[in-house]
């Protein structure tokens, strides 16, 4: 009989390997999946992992890869730090809808006058946006004892109507002949996030994102916050003890994550999306989780998963365009992803032993 | 406000809470049972798709039901043997679990939009249903509005007045301790887990067969997430749950209500929001009860 020991340490070798085993699990599974819809599993394969990089349409679609890996890392990067203390922040999507509305906003009021003011004025609009909307989910923990998941989760259906509101509303442009949306911000050169080297797709979101993958790594490994956090993570009596205020992390954790995500917004509507429309959230914030889990909560990690993940999401556009396969085919395999991630994971923790249980 | 009908609008709280109650019934005894599964939006979602596909296909709304609990069943498998099998973290499943569930019902739906299902007819009640201002709110509903009123009894008088409801509420209160006396601990949560599916597969397809009816993608909009705060409002109690559920549906057919009146000057992006609000403010205010000791902690026999 095959039984499950605990290991008297996680295994450090497991802990890297899994990530890759997970990966070719799902490439397994997900060619199942497309067999069983009618088509090709190597080349719906090939489609989504290989033709975005090196394809006939590379060209189109690598600088993609950065615009939709950043925001994915930009939140996964602030949700892994609460994630390591035990603190759920579930609406990233909200927070990140957030900032990008206060951005808009922002760089709306200006408009159009032209300003080297206007566009840091956007990101502390957009961060300040997320901050505020993820600091009603932690101040309602710290004061009332709320289930955070439930209350952020609560947030994006919420945020999603405001979005509406906003796009309808508000900030819809007065001369875009009554559709919904606002005015489109890439066009306004002052509140415009372009490529910083232009046909990369590196704008100045994903550079961020890059300083904030450094500054996580730095935090996470040799500052004291770091410290407190896989402190709570690992033992919250004893993060007590040793004298870290539950209501101060979850505060820190979900101001930073919230920040972040709504950067991630910002960024998102004054760039790549251009305008604040009904449909501009396109789920970042819950696929942010699954980069988060795909990347062990570790900073290098979560570069590597937001790439990845990144890099589905082209393929599956290109896999719709070119094999006519559905959306939601490339939703499940991001699902299978997770799943296999987490059940490989019980290997860094245990071991597989053939034979009866010893007697305890 | 003054044009709408207070008989109907009581009468669409039964028929809005139902799914909401199907799904938090589920979770409540899994929860009893010290599970904790986020993955009730995912397996909700999978109902819909289940119950209305099966009942299109075979003329029968009952059949659907049941494809739909069959089907909220089979998802809640994966969840289970990741948690109970494979000690995954159950946040993280459960969450995983709700985002496959989005991706699959929208895969099996594909060719569904649009098209109308078979109706579900109303339970006849003589006299009952011909009872003033009584009869139209309570009697005029179809069988599954009482069906999910009779789970909520069957979970409570299984929880209080059968042994293995004792065995369940032991494992989910200490799971150490109850594996020690001998019962089986990953069994009984396997179990638990399934029946948390079928019922949330049920409250899906209420959605798509009853209360909408039709299938469209991320139809369940959060319903599961109300359910499971539901379960957290209700303290774990199985009576208290359906208060919770009438209460979130009075804010949702309020809102409804509101929208078809036309008479408010409030936005309905802002109408929309209210039910999540209330859902938080419920939250809030109520300080919930003592929940079961062993709730989503992993159990592993070595440990």
């Amino acid at each position: 009989m095959i039984r499950l020991e605990r290991r008297p340490e996680p295994s450090r070798a497991w802990t890297v390997a899994t990530p890759f085993v997970a990966v070719a699990l799902t490439m397994v599974a997900g060619g199942l999946m497309f067999a069983l819809l009618g088509k090709d599993p190597v080349e719906a394969i090939r489609t989504i992992f290989w033709d975005p990089l090196f394809g006939d349409f590379a060209s189109y679609s690598r600088p993609q890869l950065l615009v939709k890996a950043g925001p994915l890392i930009l939140i996964a990067i602030g949700l892994s730090l609460g994630f390591r203390a035990g603190i759920w922040n579930i609406g990233a999507e909200g927070q990140y809808i957030l900032g990008a509305i206060f951005a808009a906003a922002t760089g709306l009021a200006f408009y159009p006058a032209e300003s080297w003011l206007v566009f840091p004025a956007m990101i502390l609009a957009g961060a300040l946006g997320g901050i505020l909307w993820a600091m009603i989910p932690a101040l309602l923990k710290v004061r009332f004892g709320t289930n955070e998941v439930l209350v952020s989760l609560m947030l994006v259906y919420v945020a999603e109507a405001l979005l509406a509101s906003m796009a309808l509303g508000l900030l819809r442009n007065p001369e875009g002949m009554g559709f919904p949306g606002s005015r489109n911000l890439a066009q306004y050169p002052s509140a415009a996030n372009l490529d910083l080297i232009p046909g990369t797709g590196l704008h100045w979101g994903v550079a961020l994102a890059l300083i904030a993958v450094i500054v996580g790594q730095v935090v996470m490994t040799r500052h004291q916050l770091g410290f407190r956090v896989r402190l709570a993570g690992q033992s919250p009596r004893a993060a007590v003890f040793g004298g870290v205020n539950p209501g101060w992390l979850i505060v820190v954790c979900m101001g930073i994550s919230g920040g972040l995500a709504g950067l991630a917004g910002m960024f998102e509507v004054a760039g790549p999306a251009g305008r604040l429309g009904i449909d501009f959230n396109v789920g970042y914030g819950f696929t942010a989780i699954i980069v988060a889990f795909l990347g062990r909560l570790n900073p290098i990690g979560i570069l590597l998963a937001g790439l990845l993940m990144a890099l589905t999401y082209i393929g599956g556009e290109l896999a719709q365009l070119q094999m006519n396969l559905p959306l939601a085919a490339i939703q499940m395999f991001q699902g299978m992803l997770l799943f296999f991630l987490l059940a490989v994971d019980v290997l860094t923790a245990f071991r597989f032993r053939m034979g009866r249980r010893a007697v305890a | 406000m003054s044009n709408i009908d207070p008989i109907l609008l009581l009468s669409a709280i039964i028929i809005v809470s139902t799914p909401i109650l199907l799904a938090a019934i589920g979770e409540l005894v899994v929860e009893r049972a010290g599970v904790l599964n986020l993955g009730v939006e995912g397996m909700m979602i999978t109902g819909a798709v289940c119950g209305f596909v099966v009942a299109t296909l075979s003329g029968s709304p009952w059949l659907g039901f049941a494809g739909a609990a069959l089907g909220g069943a089979l998802l809640s498998m994966i969840f289970g043997i990741l948690t109970q099998l494979f000690l995954s973290n159950q946040v993280a499943t459960g969450l995983a679990l709700t985002l496959f569930g989005l991706g699959l019902s929208a895969l099996l739906g594909q060719g569904y939009i649009g098209v109308k299902g078979p109706a579900v007819p109303d339970l006849y009640l003589p006299l009952l249903r011909d009872i003033p201002v009584l009869g139209p709110i309570l009697f005029r509903h179809d069988i599954i509005v009482y069906l999910a009123l009779a789970i909520v009894l069957g979970v409570w008088i299984f929880l209080n007045r059968t042994r293995a409801g004792r065995v369940l509420r032991a494992v989910g209160e200490n799971h150490d301790a109850a594996h020690a006396l001998g019962y089986k601990v990953v069994r009984v949560r396997l179990m638990a887990i399934a029946f948390g599916g079928a019922c949330a597969g049920l409250g899906g397809a209420y959605l798509s067969l009853v209360r909408v009816p039709q299938w469209t993608e991320g139809m369940t909009a959060g319903a599961g997430w109300i359910a499971l705060a539901i379960v957290v409002f209700a303290s774990w109690r199985p009576g208290r749950l359906v208060l919770g559920a009438w209460l979130f549906g009075g804010a949702t057919a309020l809102q409804l209500a509101l929208q078809a009146s036309g008479g408010v000057q409030i936005p309905i992006e802002y109408l929309q929001m209210a039910p999540y609000l209330a859902t938080i403010l419920v939250l809030v205010i109520l300080r919930a009860g003592r929940a079961p000791g062993s709730l989503g902690r992993p159990f592993h026999a070595s440990s």
